[in-house]
């Protein structure tokens, strides 16, 4: 009986530790699978030629394999959504965690989970159906699927990470700073530029990498307004095209361990470098903020 | 000090903006799909094949193939995320180890989606030779999800009173014991949640099945699991951009987009439901 029971045990805790173990074996396999496909494309041009070069003809003889076009169209797809989502979440989860009433701290992390839940591809279907025909009469431009449009939905779909997190931040501030501050005569709005903000800094860091991340790595939505055409460099009034789209647009047409195929997945290698990279830094910056 | 008091009002009134935009930026785009998808739900919307080049019918093998997608994923994801969590939470003491799978999940939660589409295309579909399918979808899907499961899964465990365990292993309980019939149970309602909020984000998932589940069209319902199959979030992608004549097929669109979102709004809810509704009736 009790040898059963202690075997049992045993048992049970390798069994636990195995799927514990899975996410990191998937982590790992993740790596090793675009890493190995990637690299194919290696014996076609050089990393340089790869990196830095301005054309993407991956099917032409000759083909050429520049994803700087994609890289820039990323870049800057992102940065137009960072400076929507990072003023727009930090004001909110200042305003929810430090101005009363306590009450709407549920119902705005539920409309924040909710917002974060839509669909990207609903998202997508948003943009087109309403973003990008007011962007183009507002702006006069031919199409409204454009950077600028993609930006703006981008903006919307990294909000929740931000705010979410910002609000973390700043509700673990402890209030005998804040009491401190207020004692001493400063005024509320003092209290929360000077000694809260400065005192989740790291925390709200955090939650910028992270909405970087969610931005970066968003594939549906700016598939479908960004209007897809790779140009560099990028302009917010024109058509771009980034590394998720390009993954999602040309895959499904490839043939398996054709150079196309395997440019493609280095493409992936970048984004994954790229998300990994921001995710580790935004991680650190967390760990240190408490 | 005039100053000052008018300098706070102004700022707070930006911060409750900014908030309010938030939620104005949600109801917009609740609003916007509802009222133009509603006309087009119907029974026959829901439970009708595609006709004329999809032009008209329904979405019913769709709404199928998601369904086979959810559980597919909740089968491959449920074990072995509330197995991890039960190992960070209950075994684990710390150490090198334990950083390093914690590392590894959040950084699991980072990778986009469009790259785990990428890996289930080169490992199940192709190396493992599971093809466009349902499996290599769920396999690809419940990875995805992973994380989520892990951290509600971790988190309700750890709300468990450590009185609860101690009084069971004082009764001579052995770990798993304690687990079993302890901790678990009182950490249900908070697993379900995981469990729920990850099949919501897999229903909508479209970039991982791109290559490895989800086609156009299927003349008939998936019948094994290495079926390919239609996915409510590819069909509306399609739909809106691929398909010939887009601009005539928008009821079609909405349709869909309606029922995603319906769906979608639905677990989270229900999730979001739950957890108040077990917060409140918390006997400790």
């Amino acid at each position: 009986m009790r040898r059963g029971r202690r075997a049992v045990e045993v048992a049970m805790r390798a069994v636990l530790g195995g799927c514990a173990a899975a996410s990191l074996l998937a982590l790992g396999l993740i790596a090793l699978f675009l890493f190995r496909e990637g690299a194919g494309i290696l014996r076609y041009t050089s990393l340089m030629a790869l990196l830095g070069g301005r054309e993407w003809f991956p099917t032409s003889s000759p083909p050429s394999f520049g994803l700087l076009p994609m890289i820039a169209g990323s870049a800057l797809v992102t940065g137009g959504a960072l400076a929507i989502a990072v003023p727009l979440g930090i004001a909110a989860a200042l305003f929810v965690a430090e101005v009363p009433p306590r009450g709407l701290r549920d119902p705005f992390k539920v409309g924040l989970e909710i917002l974060a839940g839509i669909p990207s591809v609903v998202y997508g279907f948003f943009g087109v159906m309403v973003v990008a025909p007011w962007l183009m009469r507002a702006l006069g431009l031919p199409t409204g699927l454009t950077a600028g449009a993609a930006a703006m939905i981008l903006g919307v779909m990294a909000l929740p990470t931000v705010a979410s997190i910002s609000e973390d931040a700043v509700t673990a501030v402890p209030a005998s700073i804040r009491e401190a501050s207020l004692a001493l005569g400063a005024t509320r709005w003092q209290t929360l530029w000077r000694v809260v903000v400065p005192a989740a800094r790291r925390g709200i860091l955090a939650a910028v990498m992270l909405g970087l991340g969610r931005a970066v790595g968003e594939t549906m939505a700016v598939v479908m307004i960004s209007g897809n055409a790779p140009r560099f460099p990028p302009t917010f009034l024109g058509s771009v095209r980034t590394l998720t789209a390009t993954l999602a647009l040309e895959m499904g047409e490839t043939v398996m361990g054709s150079p196309h195929y395997h440019a493609l997945f280095a493409a992936g290698c970048v984004l994954f470098l790229i998300t990994l990279t921001v995710n580790l830094v935004g991680e650190l910056m967390r760990r240190g903020g408490r | 000090m005039m100053r000052k008091r008018w300098m706070q009002r102004a700022g707070f009134a930006l911060l409750a903006a900014a908030a309010g935009a938030v939620f104005l930026a949600l109801g917009a785009i609740l609003f916007f799909i509802l009222r133009q998808g509603a006309p087009t739900i119907s029974w026959e919307f829901l439970t009708a094949f595609p006709r004329r080049g999809m032009t008209e019918g329904g979405i019913f093998p769709v709404l199928v193939g998601t369904f086979y997608l959810m559980v597919g994923t909740v089968l491959v994801t449920a074990p072995l995320g509330v197995g991890a969590a039960i190992y960070l939470a209950e075994y684990a003491r710390g150490g090198r180890w334990v950083r390093a799978i914690r590392a590894g999940v959040n950084n699991l939660a980072g990778v986009p989606s469009i790259v785990f589409g990428l890996f289930g295309l080169a490992f199940f579909v192709k190396l493992l030779g599971l093809g466009v399918s349902l499996l290599s979808g769920a396999l690809t899907l419940g990875i995805l999800v992973l994380p989520v499961v892990i951290r509600a899964t971790e988190e309700a465990l750890r709300a468990v009173p450590r009185e609860f365990r101690e009084g069971a292993h004082a009764l001579g309980a052995t770990r798993w014991q304690v687990t079993r019939t302890v901790v678990l149970p009182a950490a249900l309602p908070g697993i379900i949640t995981g469990a729920i909020l990850a099949v919501g984000r897999a229903a909508g998932d479209t970039a991982s099945i791109l290559f490895t589940a989800a086609v156009f069209y299927t003349a008939r319902l998936p019948r094994s699991p290495l079926d390919e199959v239609m996915a409510l979030p590819y069909h509306l992608y399609v739909m809106a951009t691929e398909h010939p004549a887009f601009w005539r097929t928008r009821h079609i669109q909405y349709g869909t987009a309606t029922v995603l979102l319906t769906l979608v709004l639905a677990f989270y809810l229900t999730a979001a439901f739950w957890r108040a509704h077990a917060r409140r009736r918390k006997r400790w």
